[in-house]
Parts: C-alpha cells; structure tokens; sequence
C-alpha cells in the first residue's frame, strides 16, 4: 500500500514538475517559433502554434539590418571581462572573510548585498555623469567597470560561502611549509576551490551577459552588447514581433547552450552550502 | 638548532584567557609533549609557537632571537595536523614537495629529498596517489613527510594520531619515537593521552586551564607529582584518592595511592572492602573495590586473579609509596 501511494505521489509530483517546467519554459518556445513567421501570422488572432509557413526572412532581415556578430563580441567581452576581473578582486576579498574574519565581516557582506537591494536608476544620473565627463559613454572598458561593480557583491558572496567549506588547517599548513599569502590563494586554496568558482564564473557570465538596465543606458552602438540589439527591434514605429524574436533567439541562444551544458556546475553553484 | 624559549606567554581571545602567563624552557633535540584535558591550552600553546596565533603578550624565542611577530612561515618549523592537512588536490608526491617548491629548491634536490623522505616513511609505492586514496595511516605519514623534507629546526605535532584506531595509533607512536631518535631534531607534541606522553616524551609539560602544573620527565611525574591535578592525570588507571578520616589516620588531608602500589589478602589488611567489577586483560587484572569510609579503590594485581563479585578482601596500601597532599592538593 505505502509503495503504490507514493508511486502515485511520485506521478503528481512528475506531471506538477513538467507542467511548471513548460510554464516556465514556454516563452522562450514562444519568442523561437515567433522569429520563424511572417510579420503578419506573428500577430494572427487565434495565434497559430505550429501549422504556419515557415521562413528565415526574419533572421536576415536583421543580419542586415544589424551587425550580429559586433553585438556578440561585445557581449561576450564584456560578460567574460567582468566576470574575470570580478573574481580577481573577489577571490582575495572572499579569502579574507572566511580564513581571517573580523566582528564586522558580517557587517560588510550584509551592506555588500544591500546594494543589490537597490533599484538601479537609483544611480543612474550620477553614474551617467560620471560616464559623460571621463568620456566613458558608449565604451567597452567603462560598461565592462559598471557589471563588475554590479556582480561583485555576488561573486564575492557566493566564494565565500565556497571557501568556507574548505578546512582552515590546509591553509594553515601551506603556512607552515612556507607558503607566503599569494602562493596560499594561487597554489592551494584556488586549486581546491575550482567547482566553486567555475560555477561563480559561470553565474556571473550569465548576470552579465543579460544584463539590460546598464548596457541599455550606457551604450549607443559602439560598445552595445547583444541586450541592445534586441531593444533596437522594439521600436515606436511599429511592432516588429517577428524580428524582435529572431533577434532574440540570436541573443539568448550562445547563453542558453553554455547554460545547457553548464548546467549541472550551475545547480550545484546555486545551492552549495545548503545540504552538508 | 631547535631551542625554543617561552617568556611570559599569555593569550586571550576577547575576554577569554586562555594561557594567563606561561614562561618554558625546551632545549634542542628535546622531544618535549604537552598534556592536558581538553580546552586546557595546549594547542593554542603550540599554535603560538607555530605562529599560527599572534601572542597577547610575552615572547617567543627560537634558537635565541625574538621570532614573536615573525610569520609562521620564516620560523624553521613544521608542523603535522590532527586532520592531516594534505593538499587534496596533489598527488603524495606534490604534498611532500610542496614545501621544498615554495622556498625555491630546483627539481633536483628536490626530487631527491622527496625520494628520501618517501623511502623512510614506507611512502615509494604511493607517490602518485591523491591523498583521497590513502588509508589514515599511510595519510599522516604523508603529513610527517612533508614535515621532515624542509629540514625544519623543530616538529610540532597537534594531537597526530587522535583520528587514527587503537592499533595503528600505537605503530605510528613507535614511528614517530624512531624518528626522533633518528633525526635528532626537537619535537613538541600535543596530546590529550597520557599513555602517548608517558611513552614517548623526554619531558612532559602537564597543563591545566592554560596553566603549567608541573613539567618533568615521564618517571618524575609519575613519582612524585606536584599536586593532585598532575597526580591524578598521569598514571593508568587513575590514582585512587582517599579523603577525610581514613586519610587523616596516614597524617594528610588527602591520600593517593596508585593501583599498582596495593597489596591485596583474604587474611588481613588495612582496609577491608567488597570486590565490584573485576576486568581481565590477562597480563593485568583490575579490581575495583568498595570500601567503607573510603569509597572505591582500584587495584592493579598482575597476571589472572580470580575472584567474583562481592569477594571480601583487604588490601593495604605500600606505605612508602603513598602520596600525601594538603588542604590545597599540593604534595608533601
């Protein structure tokens, strides 16, 4: 009896979990559909799911209109930039909390987060000042700043809560064996922390690379990431449903297959720390 | 080389004292263990020489210069963990040598140092192995080896073998005695069992509630301890300690006798007692006695000794072997 009942839980519990998953999933199946119609059947009242006529005109449409692969670029050095120069800063940072903690440790990783907390236009006029006057607006280097900044507070939390699974007595004894403090972080804590800080990385690519609030006010077309391309479809003028998705699924389609085949680094990354 | 000299130590975390002031003397080649119940002090001592703990106030001195504020790293000793402390991630090769790597030897000498080390320990056939493939034993051989390959002017250990069992604990703790003999080098070691520091110290320093209670050699401590605190800590089993009128009648607020230095009769004696829990260990066997206006005493009687539970017996104490202490619980 207790067998077939949770056999039975186990199939309400399978079919609530696809339907979420699908839930979920749906306006990404959506938006790639969408970028494969015409710009009229896009806007067809009943929507058609699948029985339409097919076409690429949409995604040529926009590589000439656009150049894709200057967008990409760009979002992949700004996402990988930032994230690396991130971890340079966080790594230090991160060690020194959870190897050398003071009383007000918890104090900075708590204020740390709480700028997370704030809505960004909050800043935006004085960023966007700071940006006009250094001559920043619309460069790769000033945007690629701007997403460290935004990310660090997480990469630094997410090692820490790494680092803290690692036992004391081994930094302490590459101290013993004569390690100075940078031969501790590169040839023994790094090493070990490895899954942690790949699956930080990756986290942090992902923020960076979907970031939209900045790249969008930021950046004009030099520096403008993959974020932009898709805003420069939504225009006043008219709706372009079908381009818009085309561009779409070319912007979140690099994201979505590393995600894809990261994604068991990025689960473990995402709950670390929380079952022992 | 290896000569460590203690001035005045104290250490506190916060409010808490946990050493008030301790002054030491360990002379080179010295193999010294300090000993103790837990929270005691003894490895927050030994973390203070290392350099792992900053001091509240004293100074350290090793082979005669003041290394107080020196970093663990430039004070010439090494160290081996409970936990082992391996590098998980190098293979038993890379741990042995990591040391040698991190104070710039070339690939030969270290190579070298690292063959050697691995031949003394039983270590040759393992070298490519990962930590994670050693069995505990093999692991804190491992730990010892990358602490012999610096030529380090003194060993500290903190409790070395706790994690390992019963067996094995007493292998290494010939091992690492052989060791010293062979290298010649001081070592400190901490540990909370007093079988290790009777058997492998020159000299033992009993601490309690980061005081030093007495130090000495192994048979000094056993012979004539201090107080009641070193008495009843050092010897197995534990010293018995009679109080109040029984022991008055042998001129002391309190009496210990150890369980070796009984005699036992059917006929007479000076106490008489009723036989509780006898354990057989064959070489050995303990009686643990009831006695009126004295409490439990337990004897050590050699060899098989049969007797049941509830056996009336006497037992007197070796008169010249009794430890007498005040009111306070010093000896005298």
């Amino acid at each position: 009896m207790a067998r077939a009942a949770s056999t039975r839980r186990k199939a309400v519990f399978t079919i609530i979990g696809w339907v979420a998953g699908l839930a979920v999933f749906f306006p990404i199946l959506w938006t790639f559909l969408t970028s494969f119609k015409t710009e009229g059947t896009a806007i067809a009242t009943p929507p058609q799911f699948l029985f339409f006529e097919w076409t690429l005109e949409n995604y040529a449409t926009v590589q000439e209109r656009s150049n894709y692969m200057r967008h990409m670029t760009n979002s992949i050095v700004m996402s990988v930039g930032s994230t690396l120069i991130g971890l340079l800063i966080a790594i230090p940072a991160a060690w020194a909390m959870a190897f050398a903690p003071t009383r007000r440790t918890k104090d900075i990783l708590m204020w740390m987060l709480s700028t997370k907390m704030l809505p960004a236009v909050g800043v935006l006029v004085p960023i966007y000042l700071i940006f006009r006057d250094w001559g920043l607006l619309d460069s790769l280097a000033g945007l690629t700043g701007v997403l460290v900044m935004v990310n660090l507070p997480i990469i630094v939390w997410m090692l820490y809560t790494y680092f803290r699974e690692i036992p004391g007595d081994i930094l302490e004894a590459a101290r013993m064996d004569g390690a100075s403090l940078r031969n501790e972080i590169i040839y023994v804590l790094t090493p070990m922390a490895v899954p942690g800080i790949a699956s930080t990385m990756l986290l942090s690519i992902i923020l960076a690379w979907n970031e939209a609030f900045w790249t969008l006010n930021l950046t004009a077309s030099e520096a403008a990431p993959l974020t932009a391309f898709i805003a420069a479809y939504s225009s006043p003028e008219g709706l372009f449903w079908a381009k818009l998705s085309a561009a779409s699924t070319l912007a979140i389609a690099p994201i979505l297959i590393l995600g894809w085949f990261a994604q068991r680094q990025l689960v473990r990354g995402l709950t670390f720390g929380a079952v022992k | 080389m290896g000569s460590i000299l203690l001035e005045n130590v104290s250490k506190a975390f916060g409010e808490a004292v946990i050493i008030p002031s301790i002054d030491l003397d360990i002379s080179d080649g010295e193999f010294v263990v300090f000993v103790g119940p837990s929270g005691c002090g003894k490895s927050t001592l030994l973390r203070l020489i290392a350099g792992l703990e900053d001091v509240s106030g004293g100074r350290i001195l090793i082979d005669g210069s003041d290394m107080t504020g020196t970093p663990p790293a430039r004070r010439r000793l090494a160290m081996v963990f409970q936990s082992y402390a391996l590098y998980p991630h190098m293979s038993v090769r890379g741990n042995i040598a990591f040391p040698l790597k991190m104070a710039g030897e070339n690939r030969e000498v270290i190579e070298r140092k690292v063959t050697d080390a691995a031949r003394v320990l039983n270590l040759t056939d393992y070298l490519d192995r990962k930590p994670g493939q050693l069995s505990g034993g093999q692991r804190q051989r491992v730990a010892i080896g990358r602490a012999i390959v610096r030529e380090p002017g003194a060993f500290l250990f903190d409790e070395p073998l706790s994690n390992l069992d019963a067996a094995l604990r007493v292998a290494m703790r010939l091992e690492i005695s052989q060791l010293h003999q062979h290298l010649k080098r001081t070592m400190i070691y901490v540990t909370h069992d007093q079988v290790e520091a009777m058997t492998m110290a020159d000299k033992i320093v009993v601490l309690n509630a980061g005081k030093i209670e007495q130090v000495g050699s192994p048979l000094e401590l056993y012979r004539s301890p201090h107080n009641l605190f070193v008495a009843g800590f050092i010897g197995s089993p534990k010293m018995n300690f009679v109080n109040g009128i029984e022991a008055e009648k042998l001129g002391a607020a309190t009496v210990g006798v150890r369980p070796e230095h009984i005699t036992l009769s059917t006929s007479d004696g000076l106490w008489e007692g009723e036989v509780g829990v006898a354990e057989h260990l064959g070489s050995d066997t303990f009686l643990h006695i009831e006695v009126k206006d004295v409490g439990q005493l337990t004897a050590r009687v050699g060899g098989e000794f049969t007797v049941r539970p509830g056996d009336k017996l006497f037992i007197s104490p070796d008169r010249d072997r009794l430890h007498r202490f005040n009111e306070k619980g010093a000896a005298f």
